[in-house]
């Protein structure tokens, strides 16, 4: 009886017109897509993209050239020599990142005593040349004065659970 | 002489006036096919490319296509016959246009209306094979020749199932030429062969889809075993030209599907009293697009519902289901006209 209810059954194609059902109520869902450049998917505030180095409010660099970032690095993608400056403090004078070693593990930023190295939320960026994957000290300090308000703002966020 | 040249350039005019847009809608196929599956995956298909900086939902996106395979090169594989392997792509098209001669689209405008237009029709789909064995043979790859000789043997098998569904639309109207087939379906939309020959109609678009192997029967192409299936080694124009084949007959399938069943350019209200006098009701060349784009929609809908045939299920269903559900739906048509249940062109 079962084997001639089964034939019945294929004959009349009832599971494929269930399964054509189906994609009919699929075809009319609202979509997942989401278009990039013009929508973004949320960002987290502990999201970790590019590097950034970070000044005080009067202006002055943060980093005191303690080289943890430098040690704790997994990739060893940092560089940094240091010198005394003339009113007596421990600067930079080479703060390199290598965007292509970069894990972007984020240990650097969690070594920092001042906070002066962070990844900011910055994602989209790119390279065109040879050697531009090297950020140096300049470049750093710009991102980080470029993207200030936002740094500030995903750490305060943050600053509960630290 | 005048008389004979006008009379080939008002030919070559209605050529043109039935290829022409036949190869637009290719084109536009392929988008309505990528959006299609897409809003069924629930996503949104192409939506890029559109003209002028606009992007008007994709649809500069089969134009760029085109423009792409067109300037690609055309790689001729080493040890390939390369007469064949040019001509194959030639031949699977030729045929596909061909059949579109008898077409009729609505009751005048029809380039040959000729006696034997379903004979025609079928003569040519099966013409197409042609193209995919040589195809499968020139290339001298093993996948190539894989995927043709599955398409050989699966356009073969249902090339039977196809004929003889063909065959109950010959017992009820009597006729082979496509126009009076269709002038036989005159009334209502249950005197459109679709409801006396209900088997034998869904018989037929399903051999259909398998004889231009589209999904769930495009075992030819196979990706996941066999690449690409017969045109693995064509590339630029030439692949081009398969993909058109290939979606010219689809649109043929539907178009034939439309007129040997749904009554062509007949309205569904032709004997319905309160629309009876509106122009909803009088056949027209509006009615027959309606019903081919319907069928061609089927086509992407079963693609994005079903998953790819076995190749002995494929088998299977085409000798020992679609064929004898035809032959035992033939002798019910033959009964019904015989014993007088349905009347030829009432």
């Amino acid at each position: 009886m079962n084997v001639i209810i089964r034939y019945f059954k294929s004959l009349l194609l009832l599971e494929l017109f269930a399964g054509l059902r189906l994609t009919m109520r699929y075809f009319f869902r609202p979509k997942f897509t989401i278009r990039y450049p013009e929508e973004k998917t949320p960002k987290s505030n502990r999201f970790r993209g590019l590097h950034a180095l970070r000044r005080y409010p009067n202006g002055e660099e943060r980093c005191i050239a303690c080289k943890l970032c430098e040690a704790v690095c997994p990739a060893l993608a940092i560089t940094i020599e240091s010198t005394l400056r003339e009113d007596g403090t421990r600067r930079t004078t080479r703060y390199d990142i290598d965007l292509f070693k970069c894990v972007y593990c984020g240990f650097c930023e969690e070594s920092c005593p001042v906070d002066a190295i962070v990844e900011t939320g910055f994602l989209e960026y790119h390279m065109e040349n040879q050697g531009e994957r090297v950020m140096d000290k300049a470049q750093l300090l710009a991102i980080g004065d470029r993207f200030e308000a936002e740094i500030a703002a995903d750490r305060e966020q943050d600053a509960a659970y630290r | 002489m005048l008389d004979a040249l006008l009379q080939l350039l008002w030919i070559v005019a209605k050529i043109l006036l039935i290829v022409v847009p036949l190869i637009l809608t290719v084109a536009y196929y392929t988008y309505a096919e990528r959006k299609v599956i897409g809003f069924m995956q629930v996503r949104m298909g192409p939506n890029r490319v559109g003209f002028f900086g606009f992007k008007l939902f994709g649809l500069g996106q089969p134009i760029a296509d085109v423009v792409k395979l067109l300037l690609k090169e055309i790689i001729l594989p080493a040890n390939a016959n390369k007469f064949l392997f040019v001509l194959a792509p030639v031949m699977a098209i030729a045929p596909a246009l061909a059949a579109w001669a008898v077409v009729p689209f609505n009751d005048f405008m029809v380039l040959a209306d000729i006696n034997a237009g379903l004979l025609y029709v079928l003569a040519m789909t099966s013409l197409g094979v042609y193209g995919i064995i040589i195809a499968g043979w020139a290339s001298n790859s093993k996948y190539a020749f894989l995927g043709a000789m599955r398409s050989a043997a699966q356009i073969v098998s249902y090339e039977i199932a196809m004929g003889f569904a063909l065959v109950g639309v010959l017992i009820m109207s009597g006729t082979l030429n496509l126009r009076e087939i269709v002038l036989a379906q005159r009334g209502g939309i249950f005197d459109w062969f679709w409801w006396p020959l209900l088997p034998l109609f869904v018989v037929y678009f399903i051999s259909g889809i398998a004889e231009t192997n589209r999904a769930p029967f495009d075992m030819a192409e196979g990706e996941s075993e066999i690449v690409a299936g017969y045109h693995v080694e064509y590339s630029g124009a030439t692949f081009a030209v398969f993909f058109l084949a290939e979606y010219a007959n689809m649109i043929l399938i539907s178009s034939l599907a439309a007129i040997l069943f749904l009554g062509g350019w007949l309205s569904p209200f032709a004997s319905v009293p309160v629309v009876g006098d509106t122009f909803l009701a009088q056949g027209s060349i509006l009615w027959f697009l309606a019903k081919t784009v319907f069928f061609m929609f089927m086509f992407l809908w079963l693609r994005a519902t079903f998953p790819r045939y076995r190749y002995d299920q494929v088998m299977r269903l085409g000798w020992k289901v679609l064929i004898p559900i035809t032959i035992i739906w033939i002798m019910v048509a033959a009964v019904m006209i015989v014993f007088g249940v349905v009347v030829r062109g009432s």
